[in-house]
Parts: structure tokens; sequence; C-alpha cells
């Protein structure tokens, strides 16, 4: 049972009021069942279906399976420059 | 490193230093700065936030992507994050290259990449107190 460690940030951090979560998963579960995870809870209305995903610091699919102790970010829309 | 992420006012004439070179005729210095405008509304300050541990390395990655694509380039780029003023730079990014269509063809790429890729996300600080999310785009979508 993989336990990762969700990072969130900008508005998706100030709407779950904190910027990181424990979420632990079936053996074999994706970036993607992390993120259907982290949608289900209430505050996460504003987190689209689809956002860009990164493990361990690398933009990543949704299809990549985890590991214990990944780290998994959801990436808001950026707005760098 | 050839790119940081800094909290601090950035100092062009030292990123111009560090692209110098005897061979390089033409370097690009380009600045994105916070800027006011009528359709924002009364900005003074942007404040600039970022994944950190992910946004230098990608930052780098990108300039590592320049230097292939444009042998003979030197290049830094430094974001800045934190609360930056109206009128202060938030990013800076320096390209020299043996000639100038290869260090603006390096400059342009820099900044539309790290526009697309960095995870950095701005709020919008107003005169009257309030602060709004700036809505980017989805990370890594269409040039």
């Amino acid at each position: 049972m993989p336990e990762i460690r969700v990072r969130l940030f900008a508005s998706y951090a100030e709407a779950a009021g904190t910027d990181e979560l424990r979420v632990t998963l079936p053996a074999g579960a994706t970036a993607a069942d992390c993120l259907a995870a982290v949608r289900a809870a209430p505050w996460a209305a504003r987190v689209p279906p689809g956002p860009a995903l990164a493990v361990n610091r690398r933009y990543a699919r949704g299809d990549v399976v985890l590991q214990d102790g990944d780290e998994v970010a959801v990436i808001p829309p950026v707005a760098g420059g | 490193m050839r790119a940081w992420l800094t909290d601090r006012a950035i100092d062009v004439a030292e990123l111009l230093a560090a692209v110098a070179a005897d061979g390089n005729g033409g370097t690009v210095v380009f600045l994105g700065t916070v800027r006011r405008s009528a359709e924002d509304g009364d900005i003074e300050a942007i404040e600039y936030s970022a994944y950190r541990e992910m946004a230098e390395p990608e930052l780098e990655r990108i300039v590592a992507e320049a230097l292939a694509q444009w042998p003979g380039a030197r290049i830094v780029l430094q974001h800045r994050l934190g609360v930056v003023p109206t009128g202060e730079a938030s990013l800076v990014i320096a390209a020299s290259a043996p000639h100038r269509a290869d260090a603006y063809a390096a400059s342009r790429f820099l900044i539309e990449e790290t526009k697309r890729r960095a995870p950095i996300w701005k709020k919008d600080r107003f005169a009257s107190g309030g602060t709004r999310w700036v809505e980017g785009r989805p990370a890594g979508g269409e040039r």
C-alpha cells in the first residue's frame, strides 16, 4: 500500500487549507488514482479533472504507477514570468 | 547552475557579466516587469510563489534545451519570488551568442518555455489591500 506525499500550491493549497497531504493507495495505483483521491475531498471542487501532475518533481502522465514514498504534485495553471 | 530562483531584487549587471564571452558578439537581455494596467486595476505588487524543489530544476532543463539548440550560446535565467513591486523585474534572462539571431531566438525560447512550464504562480496585490490569484495557463500546454 504505497503512501504518497501530495503537494498542493497556490489557489489549491489555499482552498485545501494545507500545502501537503498524505494519501495511502492500493498497490499498483497511478498518479491519476492519486488525483482522484485528492479530488474526492470537499475543498477540491476547484481542482479540474485533468490538471498537470508532477511525480517526484517532474511532469508526469496520469498512467505512471506510484511507489511508496513518491511525491505527487497537483499543478495549478502556471503564471510565471 | 544557470537558472536560479531568488527572493531579492535581480542584479542585471551580474547576469550580463555571467554571459559575457569574447566570441559572442550579440547579447539579448529580457526583463519581465510587474506592471499596472487599466484592465487589471490598481496593482501595487505581485506575489510570486513556486514549487521550489521543482521550479529550479525545470528552469535548468529549459536552459539546457536552449544550449543544445543554440550551441555557443551562454545563458542565465533568474526568477524572483515573493512580493515584487510594480516596476521591478520578476524575471531576467540574459543570452549571448556568436551572432544576434541566435541570441534573440534563444531568449524568445527561454521566456516562452518558462511561462509554459515553470511551476510558478502569482497573486495580484491591489493598493486597496485586496488580493487575487492570477488565472494562469495549464502547465505544459500548447506553445
